[in-house]
């Protein structure tokens, strides 16, 4: 099969492209893939980085306190991470973060951005690094109980919740006494 | 050269052993994306404090061994020529971005190439861990603690609420990718994956090509992985996922059989006319190939072909990449004399199993 944009080298790459709903096959030899901007390489993912920073922008008022949505464009409004030199409106370009202390400065408006590209959630419920987790780890446990002594509360499982919560008066005790 | 192992076999070492129902499963991969607390992402660092964590890497791990996944080897990415560099992203040890990087990026493979460290690519660390057939939970404890044993010497940026902390937001909470590689031939040709996989992303996971992000599904391989990383845990991530790959084994299963009993004859045709091309052609396009190789291991699987190994797809699929090619022939190829390479490597291939 010959490259259908120069019609000389044979195609070696084969795209199926969909426009507007038209499902287009093409066929194109990789000089041509590269001049003409197909795709040449799996590295290329230009589409989802457009569609992710798409997914920022169409957030309405990010400042939230004065309701001006124009106004998250003036450089004046602008917030700046002061450890890496990021502007939230070039995070909102390039939907990277500089550095840790971006999701501090940024705090504020990154709630609706996690939302939308996390599917509702905004808080983190998975591991915590062993060493540096502290007393998190026991935290962690003591949310868990006390969600469970609500649940058997409302079982009226009393047994089962006075066990619960001397567990959490334990682990509450220990706390205070790591604290010290 | 200590690469030259990582540089000369198209299966990594992990590959050859048998996995659960990997009839279907290729293999699984989890990836957790970690970052040095207080040092900016490597999009916004300065370059010594990157070469820094590269050093770091390179002292603290160079030949150290993390429980059974042997010696871990350092690959400094400025030293390995292109092809050396493709090759490394054909057999899924480094990232393609992370190949592009010249300076302060590096990677650290364990020899049997179960587990990969890439270092300053988007974010400090990502770790890669490789299991052969359906295994998620093994990979997942076996990635905490490989994450564990790293922890114990770096401070990771970690926020209570926001969890560990990544350069792009789709990473954030958990930083964990879990994938599936997954061989779906019968879904293919009976159509049926066309409606599945609008429902696969309705339940926040991602069907992909075999190379990731914007890849095609060469040779009927499809990579299912993860979307959120944020508010759920890493074990129930891995459930979510789970239970749709055993979902899609079944539904294949059913279509091998379904595709047997209706039209067994033309199935066996399509089979051995794919062998014969495979085994006969002197020019190859890397799709065709890999068409082929798929209808044969479909044959394997079906115990229609009994003489060629069942890892002959994943290993024919990669050996047939450009980057090995080139390799092989130590020299860079057009398409066409990749072609005519392609070919010749299949026959030897598979004259091999015949004798």
């Amino acid at each position: 099969m010959e490259c259908q944009e120069c019609h000389k080298r044979p195609a070696t790459l084969h795209f199926t492209q969909v426009v507007n709903g038209k499902k287009m096959e093409v066929h194109v030899c990789e000089v041509c893939a590269k001049e003409k901007g197909y795709m040449t390489y799996p590295e290329d993912s230009f589409s989802f980085q457009n569609l992710l920073t798409s997914l920022f922008n169409v957030e309405s008022s990010p400042l939230g306190n004065n309701g001006n949505s124009n106004s998250v464009f003036t450089p004046a409004e602008d917030i700046q991470c002061e450890q890496c030199g990021m502007t939230f409106s070039e995070f909102k370009r390039i939907g990277k973060f500089g550095c840790a202390s971006c999701y501090h400065t940024f705090s504020d408006r990154l709630d609706p951005i996690f939302r939308r590209v996390h599917s509702g959630n905004t808080k983190h419920h998975g591991k915590i690094p062993k060493r540096q987790g502290g007393d998190l780890h026991a935290k962690r446990q003591l949310e868990e109980y006390k969600l469970k002594l609500k649940e058997l509360i409302d079982q009226e499982a009393f047994e089962e919740a006075a066990n619960v919560r001397d567990q959490i008066k334990a682990l509450e005790t220990k706390m205070r006494g790591d604290d010290k | 050269m200590t690469l030259q192992h990582f540089v000369d076999e198209a299966t990594s070492p992990w590959m050859r052993d048998e996995g659960p129902d990997n009839d279907i499963v290729l293999s699984c991969r989890i990836r957790l994306a970690r970052n040095f607390a207080n040092v900016s992402f490597p999009l916004a660092a300065e370059e010594d404090e990157l070469e820094k964590i590269m050093q770091f890497f390179q002292q603290e791990y160079t030949h150290q061994s993390f429980q059974d996944f042997q010696d871990l080897e350092f690959v400094p990415i400025e030293e390995l020529t292109p092809t050396e560099k493709r090759v490394l992203v054909e057999k899924h040890l480094i990232s393609p971005h992370l190949a592009k990087y010249t300076k302060a990026a590096a990677a650290v493979i364990s020899k049997n190439e179960q587990v990969s460290v890439m270092i300053n690519e988007e974010d400090h660390i990502r770790i890669q861990l490789y299991f052969p057939g359906l295994q998620l939970d093994k990979a997942l404890n076996k990635a905490f603690e490989f994450d564990d044993w790293l922890e114990e010497k770096v401070n990771y940026a970690f926020d209570e609420s926001r969890g560990y902390l990544t350069s792009c937001p789709t990473n954030v909470g958990t930083g964990m990718r879990a994938s599936v590689m997954m061989h779906l031939p019968s879904l293919v040709l009976t159509r049926q994956i066309n409606r599945m996989i609008p429902a696969i992303n309705q339940l926040g996971l991602v069907v992909r090509g075999i190379y990731g992000e914007g890849s095609e599904a060469i040779g009927n391989i499809f990579q299912i992985s993860n979307q959120i990383t944020l508010g759920k845990s890493e074990e129930d991530i891995v459930e979510d996922l789970q239970s749709v790959v055993k979902q899609l084994i079944e539904q294949e299963r059913k279509a091998r059989t379904r595709l047997m009993e209706q039209s067994g004859m033309r199935l066996e045709d399509r089979v051995y006319r794919s062998y014969g091309v495979l085994k006969y052609s002197r020019i190859i396009e890397s799709k065709e190939a890999a068409n082929c190789l798929s209808n044969v291991r479909l044959g394997i699987d079906l115990g229609m072909i009994e003489h060629v190994p069942r890892s002959i797809l994943n290993e024919l699929i990669i050996l047939t990449q450009p980057g090995f090619l080139q390799q092989y022939a130590k020299k860079n190829l057009t398409a066409n004399e990749r072609d005519v390479l392609r070919a010749s490597l299949i026959r030897e291939r598979l004259k091999l199993e015949n004798e």
